[in-house]
This record gives C-alpha cells, sequence and structure tokens, in this order.
C-alpha cells in the first residue's frame, strides 16, 4: 500500500505503541531482577562461596579452604547421626503421610455436608502453625502428665518418656509431623480425584470393573503426576524439618538433642550458636543436594507419558 | 429384613466411624489445649487428670498477659504477614503480567532461573542473607524480618499462568480506548485476577505468619519478636508451668481457629489452587 498519511500515523502509533509496551516490561522487570539478584542469586551463591572458606563470624581471617569443610563432614560424628535422623524422618513422614493422604482423599472424593465438617478437621493441623503445635505436643507427651502416658497406664501399659527416651523421641516427632501435614496432601489429591473425569469411570463401570481395578487401573494413573508434586514437596519439607525439633528439645522436658539431631537443626547450631558459617554453609549445600538428587529420582520414578 | 437393611447400611458405612476416629484424633490436642489453658496450677499437674477443669479459672491468660507482651507479638505478625503479602502481591502480579503479555529479550531464561530458585527452600541461603542484612544494619528491624518475603517465584509463576489466559484483544481494547499500560494492567488485567490474587494472598499470608528459623535468627529484642517467637521464649522460659504456657497457645491459635472457620471453603481451595498451578 503507498504511504497514505494515515497509514504512516498508525505505524507510528505502532512503533509508540512497542516502545510504550518495552518501557513498561523494562520498569517492572528491572526492579524485579534487582529484586533477585539481591535476595535470593546473591545468598544461594554465597552459601557456595563461604563453603569452601574458613568463615568465622568472630574471626576476621577467613581464608580460603578449599573442599577442606566437606572432608570435616564426612568425619563429623553429629551431621553423620543429624543425616541419618533426617533420612529416617523424611522417609517415615513422606511414605505414611502420603499413603494416608490418599486413602483420606478416597474415602471423602464424594461432596458431601459431613464431607467438608471432615475436611476442616483434617486440615485444621495444617492452618495452625508449627510452633504452637509444637507447644501442645510437649505437653501432651509429658512423661509425668501428659495424657498420652496417661492412657497408656489406664490401659495397663507402661508409660513411655515420649521426648526423654532418646530411642522414642524422634519417632514421637515423627507422628506429630504426620498428623500436621496429612490434611494438606489430602487436598491437595482431593483435587486430582475431582479432575479426573467421570467418563473414565462410567467406561470402567461398562467394562465391569470393580474397586481395586479401577483404582489401579485408572485412579492410580491418572493421579501419577499429583503423587509426584506431591511426595516431592513432602519430600523438601521433611529433609527441611526445624521447628518442631528446636520447639521440643529445648527445655529441661524437652528430647535430648542428639537423639533428635536434624540437619537444619545442626546447620542453625553451627552458623548461629558456634558462628562457623563456612562450615554451616558447606552442610547446606550437602543437604541442597540430598534433596535435588532426591526430587530427581522421584521424576524418574513417577516419569508417565501425558495423557 | 429391616435389620438387613440396616446391617448393610452399616457396612457400607463403615469407613465413617475410622474417619470420625481421625477426626477425634485430629481435633483432640486443640481441645485438650483449650482445657488445660483453663485449669488451675494445681490441677493441671494432677495423676490422673481431670478432662474438664474443675474450677475454670482465667489465671493462665492474666499470668502470660502480665510476663509477655503477647498482643505486641500478636500485631508483629500481623504486620509482617500482612506487609510481605501486600509486597508480594504486588511484585507477582506486575512481573506475572510482564512474563505473560509481554516480550523483552532473554524473557525464557530469565524466567527458567526464577522457577529454579522455587525449589531451593530459604534454610539453603539463610547464613549469606544473615551476613548481608547485618551488613545493612537491619539486624533486629521489621525491614530485616520481612526482606526475604517480598518476592516470590512461585507467586510470579502463579500470576503469570492467570494473566496468559486474558485475552489479549481485552488488553489491546483498553489502549485504544487511550489507556497506558499501567493503565491496562490496573483496569483490565487486576480485575480478571481476583481469584488467583487471593489465593495468593491467603498462601502468603498463611507461610509468612507461620516463618520461624528466621525471625528467630534475626530478632532478639522482645519488641521485635513475631508471635511464634515469643511463644517459644515463653515456654523455654516457663516450661514447667504448662497452665500459662498453654494459655499462651490458646491465645496465638484461637484467632486462627476463628479465621480458619469463616473461611474454611476460601482457605482450603486457595491453598489447593496454589498446590495444583505448581
Amino acid at each position: 500500500m503507498p504511504n497514505t498519511p494515515t497509514n504512516i500515523k498508525s505505524k507510528y502509533k505502532i512503533k509508540g505503541l512497542e516502545r510504550r509496551k518495552f518501557r513498561f516490561a523494562m520498569v517492572i522487570l528491572i526492579p524485579t531482577v534487582i529484586l533477585y539478584l539481591v535476595l535470593r542469586i546473591i545468598p544461594i551463591l554465597g552459601t557456595f562461596y563461604l563453603s569452601l572458606h574458613n568463615w568465622n563470624l568472630i574471626k576476621l581471617h577467613r581464608p580460603f579452604i578449599g573442599l577442606q569443610n566437606f572432608v570435616k563432614i564426612v568425619k563429623d560424628k553429629f551431621f553423620r547421626i543429624a543425616l541419618v535422623n533426617t533420612t529416617v524422618f523424611t522417609v517415615f513422614v513422606v511414605l505414611i503421610s502420603v499413603t494416608l493422604a490418599l486413602l483420606l482423599a478416597l474415602a471423602l472424593k464424594k461432596k458431601s455436608k459431613i464431607g467438608s465438617f471432615y475436611e476442616f478437621a483434617y486440615f485444621l493441623p495444617f492452618v495452625i502453625p508449627m510452633v504452637p503445635v509444637s507447644i501442645i505436643w510437649k505437653w501432651m507427651y509429658d512423661r509425668t502428665y501428659g495424657i498420652i502416658n496417661f492412657v497408656l497406664t489406664s490401659l495397663g501399659l507402661k508409660a513411655v518418656g515420649w521426648l526423654t527416651d532418646p530411642d522414642v523421641a524422634l519417632y514421637s516427632i515423627i507422628v506429630m509431623s504426620i498428623w500436621k501435614v496429612l490434611g494438606y496432601y489430602m487436598v491437595l489429591f482431593l483435587v486430582g480425584l475431582r479432575n479426573i473425569p467421570d467418563q473414565y469411570y462410567e467406561a470402567a463401570a461398562v467394562d465391569g470393573a470393580v474397586g481395586w481395578q479401577v483404582f489401579k487401573n485408572i485412579t492410580f494413573p491418572l493421579l501419577k503426576r499429583m503423587t509426584l508434586y506431591i511426595s516431592v514437596i513432602a519430600t523438601i519439607q521433611a529433609f527441611n524439618v526445624f521447628t518442631q525439633v528446636y520447639v521440643m528439645t529445648t527445655g529441661t522436658q524437652g528430647a535430648p538433642a542428639a537423639a533428635v539431631r536434624v540437619l537444619v537443626y545442626e546447620i542453625y547450631q553451627n552458623g548461629f550458636r558456634y558462628f562457623k558459617m563456612g562450615y554451616a554453609s558447606a552442610q547446606v549445600v550437602v543437604l541442597f543436594a540430598i534433596v535435588m538428587f532426591i526430587s530427581l529420582l522421584q521424576f524418574k520414578f513417577f516419569r508417565t507419558e501425558d495423557y | 429384613m429391616n435389620k438387613q437393611v440396616q446391617v448393610r447400611k452399616i457396612a457400607k458405612n463403615w469407613y465413617h466411624i475410622i474417619l470420625m476416629l481421625g477426626v477425634v484424633l485430629m481435633l483432640f490436642p486443640f481441645i485438650w489445649m483449650f482445657l488445660s489453658s483453663f485449669k488451675t496450677e494445681q490441677e493441671i499437674l494432677f495423676v490422673p487428670p481431670t478432662f474438664f477443669p474443675l474450677e475454670p479459672t482465667w489465671n493462665n491468660f492474666v499470668s502470660v498477659c502480665s510476663r509477655i507482651p503477647i498482643f505486641r507479638y500478636f500485631l508483629n505478625s500481623v504486620l509482617v504477614a500482612g506487609v510481605s503479602t501486600l509486597c508480594v502481591l504486588i511484585t507477582s502480579a506486575l512481573a506475572g503480567t510482564v512474563f505473560a503479555k509481554y516480550s523483552f529479550p532473554f524473557k525464557n531464561l530469565l524466567f527458567i532461573i526464577i522457577l529454579g530458585t522455587t525449589m531451593i527452600p530459604f534454610e539453603c541461603y539463610m547464613i549469606p542473607f544473615y551476613l548481608m542484612v547485618s551488613k545493612a544494619g537491619l539486624i533486629d528491624t521489621y525491614t530485616g524480618i520481612i526482606a526475604p518475603l517480598v518476592i516470590t517465584s512461585f507467586g510470579i509463576f502463579l500470576m503469570r499462568q492467570q494473566v496468559e489466559t486474558i485475552p489479549d484483544d481485552l488488553m489491546d481494547a483498553a489502549r485504544i480506548d487511550g489507556s497506558n499500560e499501567f493503565g491496562v494492567f490496573l483496569n483490565v488485567v487486576l480485575p480478571l485476577s481476583k481469584s488467583a490474587l487471593a489465593a495468593l494472598a491467603i498462601f502468603n499470608f498463611m507461610f509468612g505468619w507461620a516463618f520461624f528459623v528466621w525471625p528467630l535468627i534475626i530478632t532478639n529484642s522482645s519488641e521485635h519478636f513475631v508471635l511464634e517467637v515469643g511463644l517459644t521464649m515463653f515456654q523455654n522460659q516457663y516450661t514447667v508451668e504448662y497452665g500459662p504456657v498453654m494459655a499462651g497457645t490458646a491465645i496465638s491459635v484461637l484467632p486462627l481457629i476463628i479465621v480458619f472457620m469463616f473461611f474454611r471453603r476460601h482457605i482450603i481451595s486457595g491453598m489447593a489452587m496454589s498446590g495444583m498451578k505448581s
């Protein structure tokens, strides 16, 4: 088309619009990138940097020491205990809470009046923060005055030092942690279940599939992605367990610290009690590598063709 | 005949018995907390314990309030969770819109970097973060507590998903009407993203409220304690005094239970939506 005046005008308009759009994008983007750099990227890189240094908050000499921190970790008895404890914690919490959540979701799939009451009850522990919840459980676990030991002894069983017995303490914290997260995973499974189109079930019914067959051939394959997602976040969260351990192990009635040493607690102690921030950062790097490795494994395990 | 029907009915609903048992397990700790907080100093240590308080008393509540500024802690928590949520809503909505509807160099690369950091929990960079905050002189300040919470990858991701569903034509129509880009954002994008924003707000408020390890590290004066930290310090100091400790816990929990009761549907679906989108 020849360059009629109106055409030139609209061309300029479009150019102006593009420029305006670009300017707007930059005005938003640049601060976002800066925030990201300062609040995420630099600290993340900082962790790696610190992990290669003998970096103590109260010492001014902070030499580069290569991988020596990691060598030290391998020999560190407390770190090994923490790693074992955290792994046990994660395995139990993830397996049990995800399985129970799936069962609950299957039972609550149909929407009903009583169903929303169930949802309320099971979701409530997730809504309440970890600190008050830990304090309440600590009180229920109390060896002498706790309600749980009272129930046990009145059934003729022996009282247990739920938080004071080093063989038991970790499992007490596991039980309480499952109780805390169960409802969240249940709700996520419910979303997944309710997203499965009814036709699938109808088709299965026509083919005469019942109960377990339906679950095995329809429900579970279609829930795979949701299961993957839930198990990944469950694993990451469980590996980063800290608050409940911190609250339940401090004070005289609490658990013996060594028995429930977990990784983030160990990192917290080294970094902010003893100010060995280089060493603590190396522990963070190890923790991070483990979590990433497990997440990748889960992706492999649950990988499935799109449907 | 009738009996048979009944038996069948029970057999069909057997799982409700288990579900109800589960409900008792879920709710009991909270019930026990409230009951304990009304017991006298002697009664709470009764062996065997009483279920209902024999002489219900407010003493535990009075004693908490006289020993720690629990309402100040509460307001601190509201401030931290509230301001951080506001910041996240603003940053997520703006950045999400730009990533969904605008083109610029390195867009995909930047987005992948942002997504990549979602997988990295705060614990993994809190040590350098602490050093930076301390260098900036923000230790033991509200700004310091809120700093890590003003932006989330998850929020940007959620908002990008949301804004992508808005038709370009709607935004162009606003432009033709003479609106500038910010006006398009305010008058077209925001109103159409209300439910995603609400879900993000709920998710973030809860996260900010329960955020523990960072405020624990960075605050050392009582006036800056958020509720969770204040409560922890209180129970460390008075471990054996379960009455006041339970009363303090009850004060911290009650508002949340009430909010959850009224907004149960929104909260659950908001959390579920946040889960789904990722």
